[in-house]
Order: C-alpha cells, then sequence, then structure tokens
C-alpha cells in the first residue's frame, strides 16, 4: 500500500475514532476535543520543525495568532466564501508569512533562531494594538460562523459539528505531515539535524530544505489559529501571548520529539492539565490568584518533572514500557514447556 | 532636536536594563551553551522579594539588598538541583526545562503576590530629563560591568569560571571543581539579572512585568554575541537607544517587532554577533 | 629497585558495550621513566584517562603511592599528585599563556608562590616570550610545551603524557622527548609516556609495556623491547 493511502486510512480511522468519542460525551467535553485537535496539528507543525530538521522556534503562537485573525478577518469580510476556501486562504497567508520568516532567519541558527522567534512571538500581539480599527485592539474581533447544516439537525450539537469539523481538518493535515516526514524531505531534513555540515556535503540543499520546513510548521501553525477561532468564535492579542508558543515547544519536547503520537500527549497535556489545575483550584477553594496562575504553574512542574525522569518524554516513556513488557512476555512464554 | 535628545537619554538609561540582562544571560551561554529563558523569572523573584521587603522595613536599600541576596541563591540553587540532571541528557531538554521554570516561577508570583500590579519605586527622583533614577541606572550597571570584568580577569575564581566554560576536561584536570564554577556564574549571572529587574521594575511590576524587557534583553545578548559581555553591553545600550527611537518616533507597540528587525539584520550579516570572532568549526 | 609509586592492578574499562580496557596491570617505581606502546584503538588514552577518573573505571584499581585513587573525581587526583597531558595538550586557547600557566597550581596552597611559574618559564624560553599572548597564537610545539609547563606548575609526583609528539616535527619531538629525560634525572618526577611513536619512546624510557586491545601483551625494559623482533613486528610497526 503506497504510503500517502496508508496514513489517509489512519486518518480515517482516528476521524472516526473521535466520532465515537463525541458521540458518547457531553457538550463541554465536545470544545476540550476539539481543542486538543487543534492544538495537536501546531504542535505536530512544531515537530516536523524541531524534531525533523532541529530548528528550535519559540514563536510558533505567532503563527497560529496570523491563522486565527485571518479566519476572522475572513468571516468578517467575505462572509459568503464557504469555510473550506477559508480554510485554504489560511494557508495561503500563513504560508507567505512562514515565507518571510523564514527566509528572514534562514541564517540563523540555535539559539540565534531561538531568540529571533521569541521576539516574534512577544512582538506580533503589538499590531492588533496598533491597528486597532481594523485588528480590534486589546478587544480583538467577535465572529459568529454556520453550525451543523440543517440536514444534521437533532443529531448532532454544534460543539459537537464543529469537533468533528476541526478533527476532519486536523487529520488530514496529519496525513500530509506525516507523508512529507517519510518521505525525500524529510530524510533531508533529519540528516540537517544530526549534521548541518555533513548533510552539506552530501549535497542536501541546507538553505532550502530549513525554509521549507520552517513554512509547512507555520501552515499547520496557521491552519490551528483559523480552526481555534472558528471553534471559540473570538481572537483577542492576548490568546497569543509569549507563554502559548513556550507552552507549545515545552509540550512538544514533554509529549517526545519524533513522533506524531507525542504531538497527540503533547496537545492532551496542554488542554487537560489546565482542566484539572482550574479545577483543582477551585475544588481547594484556592483563590482567585491561585486559580488563575495554578494551571501554568502546575504545567511546568509536570514539564520539569516529566523531562527529569523520561528524557525521551512520554512518548518515550510509553516505548520503553511497551519493550519491556514484550520481553517480560517472550521471557515467560519461552520458559513454559512446549 | 530637543526631542531627539531626550529620546536618546530615555534609551541609554533603559538600555542599561537591557545590559544588565543580557550580560546575566551570556554568563550562562559562555558556561553552559544554554540560554537561560528561565532569567526574566528569576528577576522577578528577586524584584518580589525586595518589594516585599521594602513594604515590611520601609527601606529601598534594604529590599535591593535583598533582590540581589536573592537573585544569587536562587541562580545558585536552580543550577545545582533543576538544570544539572537534565542538562547531562540533552541541550534541548535543559532549554525546555528553563522554559518550564519560567511558567512555574511567574505563575508561583502571581499564586503569591496576585496577577494585579503592585507600585514600585524607583532607587531616586525619576522626575525631570536625564532624573538621578537614570543616571544610577547607567552608573550600577557600569560599576557591575567594571567588577565582572575584575573578577574574571584578575581573580583566581575568575580563572577557574573562564577555564571551566571554555575547556571543562582541562580545567577538571587542573584541579579545578567545575560543576561548583557552574553554580558560581549561576549565581553571579541571577545576581546581575536581579539587578536588571531593580532597574526596569519601576513604577509598576506584575508577573508580566519583564516579558518585553526579557524580549530586548534577549534582543541586546543576540545583537552583540552570545559569547560576548562586551558585546551584551554595548548590544543593550544600542537595543535602549533604537527602542526608544522606534517609540519616540513610530509608536510604542511597534518596538518588539523592529527589534525583531534589527535582530534579523545584524544577523544576516553577522551570524554570530557583531562583537563575535569568527571560529572555525570545531569537529 | 624503588618501592612502586604508581601501582594499577586489574583495571577494566568500557565505553557502553566497547570492552576499551581488560584487567591491565602495571607498577611505575619513583622517579621511573615508562613507556605505554601501541597501535591507534589499542586502550593508550583510555588507560590514562582512567587513571586521572576523567573516565570511570569498571573493575581494578589504582593506587598511587598505597592510597587507593580509583573512586577521586578527577579535580581530587590532581591534587594526589597525578598530572596528565591529554592527547593534543588540551591547552585552554582562549587564555593567555601565562593564565594556561597559572591555572595549574590554582588548587595549591602556595599558589601566589612564583618560583614554579618562573622554573617554567626558565624550562620552556618560547613560553616566557609569549607571557601575556593568547595560547591561540601558539604553535603546536609551543602548546605542548605550555601543556606540559602547565602539568608542572602542579608540581605532581606522577606526570602522564598522551602522545605528546602527535603532529610535531621530529625535530621538536626529539626535544620534547630529552627534555623528559632530563626532567626525571633533575627532579626526580616520575613519567608515564604514551606513544604511537614506538622507536623515539623507547630510546628515552627505561621500561615499556605494550597494548593490543585493551590487554598488555608485552612488557619489559625499553631496551629489550627495542631488540625483541617479534615485538616490535607484531605490535609496533617498526
Amino acid at each position: 500500500m503506497p504510503l500517502p493511502v496508508r496514513h489517509l486510512l489512519l486518518a480515517a480511522l482516528g476521524l472516526a475514532a473521535v466520532a465515537g468519542l463525541l458521540s458518547v460525551t457531553g457538550d463541554l467535553t465536545a470544545l476540550r476535543i476539539a481543542a486538543v485537535g487543534y492544538t495537536m496539528l501546531a504542535v505536530a507543525g512544531l515537530q516536523l520543525l524541531v524534531g525533523g530538521s532541529g530548528q528550535v522556534s519559540l514563536g510558533h503562537g505567532a503563527f497560529m495568532m496570523i491563522g486565527a485573525y485571518s479566519m476572522a478577518l475572513l468571516v468578517l469580510h467575505q462572509p459568503t466564501l464557504p469555510l473550506a476556501a477559508n480554510l485554504g486562504v489560511i494557508v495561503v497567508v500563513s504560508v507567505a508569512a512562514g515565507v518571510a520568516v523564514g527566509a528572514a532567519t534562514a541564517r540563523l541558527h540555535g539559539p540565534y533562531l531561538a531568540g529571533a522567534t521569541l521576539i516574534l512571538a512577544v512582538g506580533l500581539p503589538g499590531l492588533a494594538h496598533r491597528f486597532h480599527a481594523f485588528l480590534g485592539g486589546s478587544n480583538g474581533l467577535n465572529i459568529r460562523t454556520a453550525g451543523a447544516p440543517p440536514f444534521l439537525d437533532g443529531l448532532v450539537t454544534t460543539s459537537e459539528w464543529r469537533a468533528l469539523v476541526v478533527w476532519t481538518t486536523v487529520v488530514l493535515g496529519l496525513a500530509v505531515l506525516a507523508t512529507i516526514s517519510a518521505g525525500r524531505l524529510g530524510r533531508r531534513m533529519r540528516a540537517i539535524r544530526d549534521d548541518e555540515t555533513a548533510a552539506a556535503m552530501a549535497g542536501v540543499p541546507v538553505g532550502a530544505t530549513k525554509v521549507v520546513a520552517f513554512v509547512i510548521a507555520s501552515a499547520a501553525g496557521g491552519l490551528a489559529g483559523g480552526l481555534q477561532a472558528y471553534v471559540l468564535g473570538t481572537v483577542t492579542p492576548s490568546s497569543f501571548t509569549l507563554v502559548l508558543s513556550l507552552t507549545l515547544l515545552a509540550a512538544l519536547v514533554l509529549g517526545g520529539i519524533g513522533s506524531l503520537w507525542g504531538a497527540l500527549w503533547a496537545s492532551m497535556a496542554i488542554v487537560y492539565l489546565d482542566v484539572w489545575a482550574t479545577d483543582l483550584a477551585r475544588a481547594a477553594n484556592l483563590g482567585r490568584n491561585a486559580e488563575n496562575n495554578l494551571p501554568v504553574v502546575f504545567f511546568g512542574v509536570v514539564l520539569i518533572l516529566v523531562l527529569r525522569f523520561w528524557p525521551l518524554g512520554v512518548h518515550g516513556a510509553l516505548r520503553s514500557l511497551g519493550a519491556r513488557l514484550r520481553a517480560v512476555r517472550s521471557d515467560t512464554s519461552s520458559r513454559t514447556p512446549q | 532636536m530637543n526631542y531627539f535628545v531626550t529620546l536618546t537619554l530615555n534609551g541609554l538609561a533603559s538600555g542599561a536594563a537591557y545590559a544588565a540582562l543580557a550580560l546575566s544571560l551570556v554568563i550562562i551561554y559562555q558556561a553552559t551553551r544554554l540560554v537561560n529563558f528561565a532569567q526574566p523569572a528569576l528577576a522577578l523573584l528577586s524584584v518580589y522579594t525586595a518589594y516585599t521587603v521594602t513594604q515590611l522595613t520601609g527601606s529601598y536599600w534594604l529590599g535591593f539588598a535583598a533582590a540581589l541576596t536573592a537573585g544569587l541563591l536562587v541562580g545558585a540553587f536552580v543550577e545545582r538541583v533543576i538544570i544539572r540532571p537534565i542538562a547531562r541528557t540533552s541541550q534541548l531538554n535543559a532549554i525546555i526545562v528553563t522554559l518550564g521554570l519560567l511558567l512555574v516561577v511567574q505563575g508561583g508570583v502571581g499564586m503569591v503576590w496576585g496577577n494585579e500590579q503592585h507600585g514600585f519605586r524607583y532607587a531616586f527622583s525619576y522626575v525631570g530629563r536625564f532624573a538621578p533614577s537614570d543616571v544610577f541606572a547607567l552608573v550600577a550597571v557600569g560599576v557591575v560591568a567594571l567588577l565582572l570584568f575584575a573578577l574574571y580577569r584578575f581573580t583566581p575564581l575568575g580563572l577557574r569560571m573562564r577555564a571551566a566554560a571554555f575547556h571543562p576536561e582541562a580545567a577538571r584536570l587542573s584541579g579545578v571543581r567545575v560543576g561548583l564554577m557552574l553554580t558560581a556564574g549561576w549565581g553571579i549571572a541571577s545576581l546581575i539579572g536581579a539587578l536588571a529587574g531593580m532597574l526596569a521594575g519601576p513604577p509598576f511590576i506584575s508577573p508580566n512585568v519583564f516579558d518585553v524587557v526579557f524580549v530586548f534583553g534577549i534582543t541586546a545578548a543576540v545583537v552583540g554575541g552570545l559569547d560576548n559581555p562586551f558585546g551584551a553591553v554595548i548590544g543593550g545600550l544600542l537595543i535602549g537607544l533604537g527602542m526608544s527611537y522606534v517609540s519616540g518616533f513610530l509608536g510604542p507597540e511597534l518596538a518588539t517587532l523592529a527589534a525583531l528587525v534589527i535582530v534579523v539584520a545584524v544577523l544576516s550579516v553577522r551570524p554570530d554577533g557583531i562583537l563575535s570572532r569568527p571560529t572555525a568549526r570545531k569537529v | 629497585m624503588t618501592r612502586p609509586l604508581l601501582t594499577v592492578e586489574d583495571l577494566s574499562a568500557s565505553y557502553g558495550a566497547v570492552r576499551a580496557l581488560c584487567g591491565v596491570s602495571l607498577t611505575v617505581p619513583e622517579r621511573g621513566l615508562c613507556a605505554v606502546l601501541g597501535a591507534n584503538g589499542a586502550g593508550k588514552t583510555t588507560l590514562l584517562r582512567t587513571l586521572t577518573g576523567l573516565h570511570r573505571a569498571a573493575s581494578g584499581r589504582v593506587l598511587l603511592a598505597d592510597e587507593d585513587i580509583t573512586p577521586l573525581p578527577t579535580e581530587k587526583v590532581i591534587t594526589r599528585g597525578l598530572a596528565h597531558v591529554p592527547e593534543g595538550g588540551g591547552v585552554v586557547v582562549e587564555l593567555t599563556v601565562e593564565e594556561n600557566l597559572r591555572l595549574g597550581a590554582l588548587w595549591r596552597a602556595d599558589r601566589r608562590d612564583r618560583t614554579t611559574l618562573d622554573e617554567v618559564m626558565d624550562l620552556f624560553p618560547p613560553l616566557a616570550q609569549r607571557r601575556a599572548k593568547a595560547a591561540a597564537t601558539l604553535s603546536g610545539g609551543e602548546r605542548q610545551m605550555l601543556a606540559i609547563g602547565r602539568a608542572l606548575m602542579a608540581r605532581p609526583r606522577v606526570l602522564l603524557l598522551d602522545e605528546p609528539s602527535l603532529g610535531l616535527a621530529p625535530l621538536i619531538t626529539r626535544r620534547i622527548l630529552d627534555l623528559l629525560r632530563d626532567l626525571r634525572d633533575r627532579t626526580g618526577l616520575t613519567v608515564v609516556l604514551v606513544e604511537q611513536n614506538a622507536a623515539g619512546a623507547l630510546s628515552v624510557t627505561d621500561h615499556g609495556y605494550v597494548l593490543n586491545q585493551g590487554s598488555v601483551v608485552a612488557e619489559g625494559p625499553s631496551a629489550e623491547l627495542l631488540a625483541d623482533d617479534r615485538t616490535r613486528h607484531a605490535y609496533l610497526g617498526f
């Protein structure tokens, strides 16, 4: 079976699993499932960039912001366009932004690239304030998008429909990312990650490959941002803080670098650690200060502990656990008399 | 013209704080090849310590001393307890852990002191053009830079620290306890970071107060060359000036994006900063 | 024969699954000048690195004048009187010549005493001329002198040298080898010299060990090893 077909089949399976999950859970959970979806797409893009080509970006949230504002502007100014067209435009816009930033930072390496992208993450929300009339300043933009189509009335709620739309886009995006990563481009990126000079001597176009990796990651981030705007119905500069960018990268390492599974654990950590910490602070009646800050602290503590004890992240820990279980099983089976 | 002079003087004064923060980043980068993204959080903790001490005692200078002490101790503690066990496994993980620390400390400060702004006073009067507080900022950073230079250049501790940073194995073979030198380096760096916080904090402090300062600090460090303490100081003052002009003539919202343009422009010409020495690839 | 100053007992070490040393034993008497020879990858460098604790021994012991130094960290081993000039010298090129030398004596209580510094400068006149220059500006031979000088600053009892002749012109190699012998004769320093240049090393040392694949395959007085054709052909390649 050719690889793209296999990836599409896996995507369909994943979507079916999400639909099954949605059918047995409530509305609130549907929103969280949607959040896991678009976060996973953003993290998966970062996975390709960091895990694939070894470039560390601290500004991934900036591309989510570009995607989210693109979505809001399209809905507000071109209300007749269908959602799929909006998503298409968002990909084009984020690719353009990725090309601009990627080309500008192509000569930056290691900590210098990290520093530059960090500045982008902090600086970009300033644009929303600068162009107040167009981008809505600190109040941001509010949009209304259509819910489930009429023939599904009563079958799915609006939240469930949105979660399905999000996940359909996400699994398609993931299939594309997986195919890229398994192909020639992915091999070139990994060659650069392992040893840039050696890759260049082996004929890999280092500069171009790095820019392409950056652009693909930007597109995934932008698309994720657009989906977020679609689900939440609002975009504000304060949702795209430095903390978001840092959290995306940190969660990627927490989940495990080098595998799309890592991106799944990462996005679940981002969404659910936040939920649990907020619930915990409320249940323990710790007050408003604790309630506002506990999620971030909780995430940071989990991050530090996971990296302290499982340097390869959650996915790495699960894999070594699986390997150990298999070893035990084959050990016992070989000992039983045939 | 008058406006331009005002912007220049303001730029130099705020540049002093960026220079101090850049210096604290460079000290750690030199020793461990690690950009310490937790540096603004450590400075935040120091500044809030100063806030509480000043509230309790009524003395600004006791608070000031408390901030520097807190910086020194927290920096050393973080290196020894959190960073070192992880730095052994992977460079990227160590960077991510500094990010995690940033989140924990920023959130922790919010939990203890609240997310709202607290008034935080200047060391001296801030009224007028090139006020005493501005002079103090420049003098304090100048003195710290000179002390640091003297420490590195003329003391046995400085020689040990440099040897441990440049060539850990040769340092160990000369009887230097490299781990201890790293702890000392983090302590000193965080002390200087605390100074940056004391200069950049007023008039109000809140858990996010150093986000933008950090951006300018890292810009300064990157522009000057992450490997070069002199570059950090020069870079800090240059960024202070540049940001002051951009804010004054184009609008303060664009200052951070202007910093990005400066970083990209400088690094495209000199990939390791203005003052970097060209180095061959190490095999 | 005088009592042994450095004793290695059944020392083993590995890199992951790869065994680098398998049960190496050797003794070096006080004032001894001893060569450790062998081909590339025979385990010579690992031996020295394990002696000073840069690499952890898997089993076996290292005794320096009856004290077991195997468990000590490198920086402590140095203070017991073992000095190690690593392959390539390990000079800190960012520091000046004088700073490199001072670094070697920093752990000593009498580090302010300048007599050792003056002695080392006398020993290596090129270093005295360049004392304020960055070590990066030195030639290969001068760097090797600086590395040896830094080791001597610690006033060691045993000096370990890893391939001091690597990449140097034959004339300079000769001078360094003669200098080692001269040092031993004048100051009573004990020297362990790891070399691939077996002929040169055997011509100045008084005892030699030959390593192959992590084990000692031959040992004896240097003159005898030099005369033993079989060992020479099989392991020393000349």
